[in-house]
């Protein structure tokens, strides 16, 4: 029987690999279905003058047409702030913003329909970058500071100061399956809707919104996704709505699923950053303080954007004690697609420019940035309290570090790379060994709740339900697991049925890594709920305490009797005990006071270290990696096998976002990169075939968590940072010596790197 | 009538329209939806099936995408999808099992794309060496894994037991292909003989006249385009022909990349090398250099070779036949000298000495579409350059010869300032586009540097970049 703790595969596995997994493109479609499509702005901004859908009405196989004087209720799809229209209606605010959505026959004809729309508009000039937004002062939410001890002044008394900046681009989250939603008319106005999201509940609230019918009304189902990594948490709400609109129009069945170029310029992606320091420091590259400004392009609304920039504000420190900080944060308004949360959720933007300006005080000091990395590290007593004034009490990330330099010979590499830099032109090494500390909870603390269903039938299976989303995590082989343990049954006892809001309603996202701490949790109190009943009941046939009772390889023990788990269901049904529990979880010690910047927002921080080595081509910029050592800290791994895979996979799709993955806008404001064609995720040969990960066999998570497991979605992306990091060491071996800080902009493509080559050997 | 075998079943289908693709056939008229649509572009993978054609008596099975694969395409062959994989009773192909051992899928969507990419590959037990799974899977997106379980899969599949089915099947599969005779007409059309398609191609010169369709495809999935009568190439065996004759290598204009790249190998490996960076595996199944021709794209990574090489180019027209040379092949942004109802017939490669580099400068190693490519072929009668001919794609509105760069290296000696000064040379007469691929500035940076580097491989001396590290994990 594999549990808790066994190298389950996931519950799909065999599913994925014969096609028989169903997504919602695949659940066979209902009599009358019809297929929709978007029709999108081809401008940037502007005030809309005419929109004349004639043509669309009039084209072959449509059904019927809405636009923002067709929603019955409020025109607005924003998940927090109400600043985001489902339709343009007057005005546009980036090219590719849904006008229409058309209902037809085939989806042939609705998507060509889409495309005969006739909206006139008159251009404004777009504001489209984060420095564009900063010059006209363009925002969407108020900026935000942080602040620990006096930043201006304890600069202005370093012996040292620097100035850094980067600017890291966004990402598309390339889910291979793309948004899609279908929505089945029922009684009374009632909805259900089979919705590609993470997160159900918000799918529910906007489309009652949006259509002007109470939650209780709609239905949100979710059996799996194609891939979430964030860009299911809001960014489905549109889909769903505009599907939901068209049927409740039509009175028929809807399904709107978007081809990959209008997913990647309807929806929202990372955020880009453009992060600026002042880092005052010592001689020997300790840090004495930080004034730190980010600014972030949120595109045309708010959407997620204020809890991703709060969070890329708590991850300036990355792993590093910060005397004196001043974390000043701008929410820049562009005329671009509203982005969104994705894997890191701005931790990553936060990280990246912590690990830059500590890369950079090692550099001016000619220091192995290693060095200068565990100097600043957290420690104990009088260098744990982070810039929002929570003290860390789980940090572990000195033993890592250390486990890791020596492991993977971290010392002798980099005289071994130095030494070959120095006798080979043409090409260079790089090695760089960076750590990771994520903070977990949602930093909107109510968010941190979970909901779970449990039923044992007369036969003895058991139908488990909770609020979690399974998108690939193997959030629902680890809940399965967690349940199977309570009762030490089998765990394909244990059948898992798909997210419905109808089951476990005002679920939270499947987000911030929280899937398992949250759901696990519930779904462990409502198994255990069951337990006891069960227990009891056992006890009382054989005249014992239920403390007696203990539940063994699918039977329930007591006093030398046995009763397989399957009788005890039966009979307990027969003496009339409920067999149906819900269970429920919220995370404790977390408050957080946001106007002060002071508080506990995370329960407590997953951490982990990678060290990476890279060769750049100085001549063309190209880069391989070459090499990667990884040690993370999961507690005490659920599954080492989906932790393995989250983390290996984190790994990656962080370094696609750091050296490959590039968005890229015209000057008129259209995403260029809107298909796989253009935008470049990794392939096989990006991965090196040394690629060493290895779990932290000593994890154990010090707060009460399932199992004390951590929570492992998130924090590996942010292991990719060592891949950049590995390439500014390689740059910068083009000029050794002390002061050879190279400016490098994310992603790092062969341009990029070859930029920084020479704008470095150009210096002075 | 389309005629083929669906996963072991003949299938008919008497009433698809001519446009119509492989992959919403499948899963909307089907009912197979297994296999996924990720990007309709050929791109991702997710829509990887095996394609099998009869090679003498034997059936070969290749991953293509059927996202862009025409339907008509799939006439008188044999398709199996992931749901034809596994054995009738449930138990899993082996290629299945290692991707279930090896914890290979997360969220499972790209899953049947690598199912079926690497079936064909456990069908013609390929090796599994690192660098052959990287080339075998490279046009298969994966977004979850970080890819290290699946090329572990691929490693442990041969040595699994099972699917010992589909080569029980293979000569009773080959019998009943065999039998679907007749070429397919229609709507779509798929002649078998030369001159059939050459009068057919004169009598109907608007007709969309596909080889492989990997661009193709495209202008139907994306761009929404109709087209009521599809003329294909690929059904005549001429066009797919490979041989020498006269000093000269000669390739059927409906030659797929991967039927090229032995040959390739043989005569020019850096033509190889940058054969197995164009597109991928499953592109390379269905694209041609003929097709490459025809789209004439500025960015088509064979053309620089071609222009390179010198090639020599077959036309045909109904009964007619002229020979145009490559030089004069390219007019502008995508108008070639092809005339209405005019198609390649061939392309001839001359064997002469001389020293091939390619250098392919992209985002992405594999699979991506080159900002810059150059072809640089060079003789020379000991230390001096005797004759030079330079191709380049992505820095103008075709492919294109640097003239200048080329004049500037004849005659001077082999050595690196004589490619300095060919370099600059060449910086001077192009003047590229800046786009979502590279700036202008970035583009005449790197073909110089990608010149300066075909002069190092001609010295001897060639600059590579290791993709190794110093020291690997204990």
């Amino acid at each position: 029987m594999s549990r808790a703790g066994a190298a389950r595969a996931h519950d799909s596995a065999v599913k994925h690999v014969t096609g028989a997994a169903r997504y919602v493109d695949d659940v066979p479609e209902a009599k009358g279905l019809l297929h929709a499509a978007i029709g999108l702005s081809t401008c940037a901004a502007g005030t809309i003058t005419t929109m004349d859908l004639e043509s669309v009405r009039t084209a072959p196989g449509v059904r019927a047409v809405v636009a923002a004087a067709d929603v019955p209720g409020v025109n607005d799809i924003g998940p927090v702030f109400h600043d985001e229209p489902v339709f343009a209606a007057e005005r546009v605010d980036y090219w590719g913003q849904a006008l229409f959505a058309v209902a037809a026959d085939t989806m042939d004809e609705a998507r060509r329909a889409a495309r005969l729309g006739r909206v006139d508009v008159v251009p404004e000039p777009p504001i489209l970058t984060v420095r564009d937004a900063l010059a006209r002062e363009s925002f969407v939410l108020p900026p935000h500071t942080m602040r620990r001890g006096d930043a201006p002044d304890a600069l202005a008394r370093a012996p040292r100061r620097l100035l850094c900046e980067i600017e890291m681009g966004g990402q598309d989250h390339f889910y291979l399956e793309g948004q899609i939603a279908m929505a089945l008319p029922g009684e009374d106005g009632a909805l259900t809707v089979y919705s590609s999201t993470q997160h159900p509940t918000e799918v529910q609230h906007k489309v009652a919104e949006v259509l002007a019918l109470p939650a209780a009304a709609i239905t949100v189902e979710v059996r799996r996704m194609g891939g979430g990594f964030g860009g299911k948490e809001t960014q489905g709400n549109i889909v769903a709505v505009a599907a939901c609109l068209l049927a409740r129009r039509t009175g028929r069945p809807v399904k709107l699923r978007l081809d990959r170029d209008t997913d990647m310029e309807l929806t929202g992606k990372r955020h880009d950053f453009w992060n600026r320091y002042e880092v005052g420091f010592d001689d020997t590259g300790r840090i004495l303080a930080l004034d730190a400004e980010l600014a972030a392009r949120c595109g045309l609304s708010a959407d997620l954007s204020a809890a991703i920039c709060d969070r890329a504000m708590c991850h300036t420190d990355n792993a590093y004690y910060l005397p004196a900080a001043r974390i000043h944060s701008h929410r820049c308004r562009t005329h671009t697609v509203s982005n969104t949360a994705f894997r890191g959720f701005g931790g990553p933007q936060g990280m990246l420019g912590a690990e830059l300006y500590v890369d950079e005080v090692a550099r001016e000091l000619g220091l192995d940035p290693l060095d200068v990395r565990k100097r600043n590290l957290y420690g104990g007593p009088g260098r744990d309290v982070t810039p929002y004034h929570m003290t860390i009490e789980d940090n572990v990330l000195p033993e890592l570090v250390d486990e890791l330099e020596t492991s993977c010979r971290y010392r002798t590499r980099r005289r071994a790379i130095d030494a070959w830099n120095a006798a080979e032109p043409y090409a260079k090494r790089g090695i760089a060994l960076t750590p990771v500390k994520f903070g977990i909870s949602f930093t909107v603390t109510h968010l941190n709740q979970a909901g779970a269903l449990l039923h044992v039938y007369q036969d003895g299976s058991i139908h488990l339900n909770h609020g979690g989303t399974e998108m690939g995590q193997g959030l629902f082989t680890k809940v399965a697991q967690i349940v199977a343990e309570v009762f030490d049954v089998p765990v394909d006892w244990v059948r898992l049925t798909p997210t419905n809001t109808g089951k476990v309603p005002n679920t939270s996202p499947t987000a911030a890594s929280s899937g398992t701490d949250l759901n696990g949790m519930a779904a462990r109190q409502a198994a255990l709920t069951l337990r006891e009943r069960l227990a009891a009941f056992v006890a009382d046939l054989h005249q014992a305490d239920a403390a007696e009772v203990t539940f063994r390889d699918g039977e329930l023990l007591v006093r030398g009797n046995r009763l397989s788990f399957a009788e005890a269901a039966r009979r307990a049904y027969r003496a009339r005990v409920q067999l149906s529990s819900t269970g429920f979880y919220k995370t404790p010690k977390i408050h957080y006071d946001r106007e002060a910047g002071r508080g506990r927002p995370f329960f407590y921080f997953a951490y982990g270290v990678a060290c990476a080595e890279v060769v750049v081509d100085t001549l063309t910029g190209e880069h391989r990696t070459t090499r990667v050592d990884i040690l993370h800290d999961v507690g005490r791994s659920l599954n080492p096998a989906i932790d393995r895979g989250q983390i290996e996979g984190g790994f990656v799709q962080g370094m696609g976002w750091l050296t490959a993955e590039e968005l890229w806008w015209n000057d008129q404001g259209r995403l260029m990169t809107h298909a796989p064609a253009t935008y470049k995720i990794p392939t096989a040969r990006d991965v090196p075939e040394a690629f060493d990960v290895r779990l932290w066999e000593r994890g154990r998570n010090v707060e009460e968590t399932i199992h004390r497991s951590k929570a492992v979605g998130e924090p590996p992306l942010m292991l990719a940072i060592s891949v950049f990091m590995a390439l500014r060491d390689a740059i910068a071996a083009v000029r050794p010596g002390p002061g050879a800080r190279p400016r490098l902009d994310a992603p790092a493509t062969p341009e990029r790197v070859l930029g920084s080559i020479n704008e470095l050997r150009a210096r002075p | 009538m389309i005629r083929f075998v669906l996963n072991g079943e003949e299938v008919t289908v008497a009433d698809a329209p001519p446009a119509t693709m492989l992959l919403p056939w499948l899963r909307e008229r089907a009912g197979l939806t297994g296999t996924k649509e990720g990007c309709a572009e050929g791109d991702c993978g997710a829509c990887t099936v095996a394609l099998g054609e009869v090679i003498g008596t034997h059936l070969r099975w290749r991953a293509v995408n059927a996202c862009i694969l025409f339907l008509g395409a799939v006439h008188g062959k044999a398709l199996l999808t992931v749901e034809g994989v596994a054995e009738p009773d449930g138990t899993l192909h082996p290629v299945q099992r290692a991707l279930v051992e090896q914890h290979g899928s997360q969220c499972g969507f790209c899953t049947p794309g690598f199912v079926m990419t690497l079936f064909t590959h456990w069908w013609r037990r390929g090796s599994t060496d690192r660098d052959s799974l990287d080339e075998l899977l490279a046009g298969n997106l994966c977004r979850c894994t970080g890819y290290r379980p699946i090329v572990e899969a691929a490693r442990v599949m041969a040595s699994l037991p099972g699917g010992d089915r589909h080569r029980a099947e293979e000569p009773a599969l080959v019998a009943r292909l065999r039998a679907i005779g007749a070429p397919l007409a229609g709507g779509f059309v798929a002649p078998h003989q030369l001159d059939a398609l050459a009068e057919h191609l004169a009598a109907h010169p608007d007709a969309l006249l596909v080889a492989g369709a990997t661009d193709a495809g495209l202008w139907v999935t994306k761009e929404l385009q109709l087209f009521d009568h599809v003329v294909s190439l690929m059904d005549v065996a001429e066009l797919r022909r490979i041989d020498v004759q006269d000093d000269t290598l000669w390739v059927g204009a409906a030659a797929t990349y991967t039927d090229l790249l032995p040959a390739a190998d043989a005569h020019w490996p850096a033509f190889g090398r940058m054969l197995r960076r164009l597109g991928s595996e499953l592109i390379r199944n269905s694209g041609t250099l003929g097709g490459n021709l025809g789209s004439a794209s500025p960015i088509g990574d064979a053309l620089p070779v071609l222009l390179a090489l010198d090639a020599t180019l077959t036309l045909r027209h109904g009964g007619e036949r002229r020979t145009v040379g490559i030089d004069d092949f390219f007019l502008d942004y995508k108008r070639t000298a092809l005339r209405p109802g005019e198609f390649v017939e061939r392309i001839g490669l001359p064997l002469r000495p001389v020293a091939l580099h390619v250098e392919k400068i992209a985002k992405r190693f594999d699979q991506d579409i080159s900002a810059v490519l150059l072809a640089t072929a060079l003789r020379h009668d000991g230390e001096i350059i005797s004759a030079a001919r330079i191709g380049v794609g992505g820095m103008a509105a075709t492919p294109k010869r640097a003239l200048a760069a080329e004049a500037a290296l004849v005659g001077t000696s082999l050595e690196d300032s004589s490619f300095n000064r060919a370099a600059s040379a060449l910086t001077a007469e192009f003047q590229p586009l800046t786009d979502m691929r590279a700036s202008a500035a970035y583009r005449l940076e790197a073909a110089a540097a990608c010149l300066v580097k075909a002069g190092r491989a001609a010295m001897g001396r060639p600059l590579e970049l290791p993709v190794t590290p110093l020291e690997a994990p204990a």
